[in-house]
């Protein structure tokens, strides 16, 4: 779990990884040690103040040369949110998360699709099925060129869609994409707030979680 | 020490609400005659004589512009 200046929700992401019965292990920004770890999520928030662009700062930090060296050996690596953001501008997934369409704010528990099943970190959903997970962002509109959204649709790498309504603009609805192999992941919706339906809208969260730590037990 | 200004502005094909924004309000405040409005950023660099142009084309596309949704000019003031 790796932590930024202006992470937020490294806590609650922690606590998910404890709810799904795995061992998490605080990494810091200004580390080059990933500590062993058998996957590393990198959490929402505001890193470095959004300043520049939505994770552009966070993205050159001596802990994300680590996590690019250990993706391109196959780690599993999760971005939410912001994190999503950094992955995206270090280069880890394609494309890139913009200002929302509608310009504001948007806080709300959004209902999703999961498109695909074949990663490490969705393994234990069903294709198709929908759960209901909280957003929060300004800048979570998904944008890439024509050649990497046909790409993305043809290798099955569209992970999550938003269903009831696009929240933010984002091109074929897109709410979480995929690396080729499946490892790296990247969504703007927050499962880790949506693992224990006392404290969320749901538990649909917590299959992120699990799953990866089925793919580490297996 | 020399002046370089590098603009950076959104791609033309990606949408930017908020020039829009601007625009919607050119028009609320009467003023007429203004056809779009596209939002960017400008930094000023102060950088020794020795920095060449491949360096600062770096320093452009690899931080101060996202060469997925935007464009860059570095100028040489």
């Amino acid at each position: 779990m790796i932590t930024f200046p202006g992470t937020l929700d490294d806590v609650d992401a922690t606590r998910a990884v404890r709810y799904a019965g795995g061992e998490p292990v605080a990494l810091w920004h200004a580390d080059r040690d990933l500590r062993g770890v058998e996957a590393v999520i990198v959490p929402g928030g505001f890193s470095y103040g959004d300043y520049l662009r939505a994770g552009a700062i966070a993205s050159f930090a001596p802990i994300m040369t680590e996590v690019i060296a250990a993706a391109g050996r196959g780690l599993p690596v999760l971005g939410i949110c912001n994190g999503f953001q950094i992955l995206c501008e270090a280069g880890l997934l394609p494309g890139a998360l913009v200002r929302n369409s509608g310009l504001r704010f948007v806080c709300r528990d959004q209902r999703l699709r999961v498109e695909s099943t074949a990663t490490v970190w969705t393994a234990s959903y069903q294709e198709g099925q929908e759960i209901l997970v909280p957003i929060k962002h300004a800048d979570g509109r998904y944008v890439a060129d024509a050649a990497t959204l046909a790409e993305l649709d043809g290798e099955g790498r569209v992970v999550f869609r938003y269903t009831g309504g696009n929240p933010n603009g984002a091109l074929g609805d897109i709410a979480g994409i995929s690396s080729p192999d499946g490892r790296v992941v990247g969504l703007m919706p927050h499962p880790e707030h949506a693992i224990d339906p006392v404290y969320g809208p749901s538990a649909d969260g917590l299959g992120i979680f699990t799953s990866v730590l089925s793919a580490a037990t297996a | 020490m020399v002046r370089v200004v590098v603009n950076v502005m959104p791609k033309p094909e990606i949408l930017d609400p908020q020039g829009q924004a601007v625009a919607g309000a050119l028009a609320r405040l009467g003023i007429s005659g203004v056809a779009d409005v596209r939002q960017g950023k400008h930094f000023e660099l102060d950088v020794d004589e020795s920095v060449d142009d491949e360096t600062l084309h770096r320093i452009a596309g690899n931080l101060l512009a996202n060469p997925v949704i935007e464009d860059w000019t570095v100028t040489r003031g």
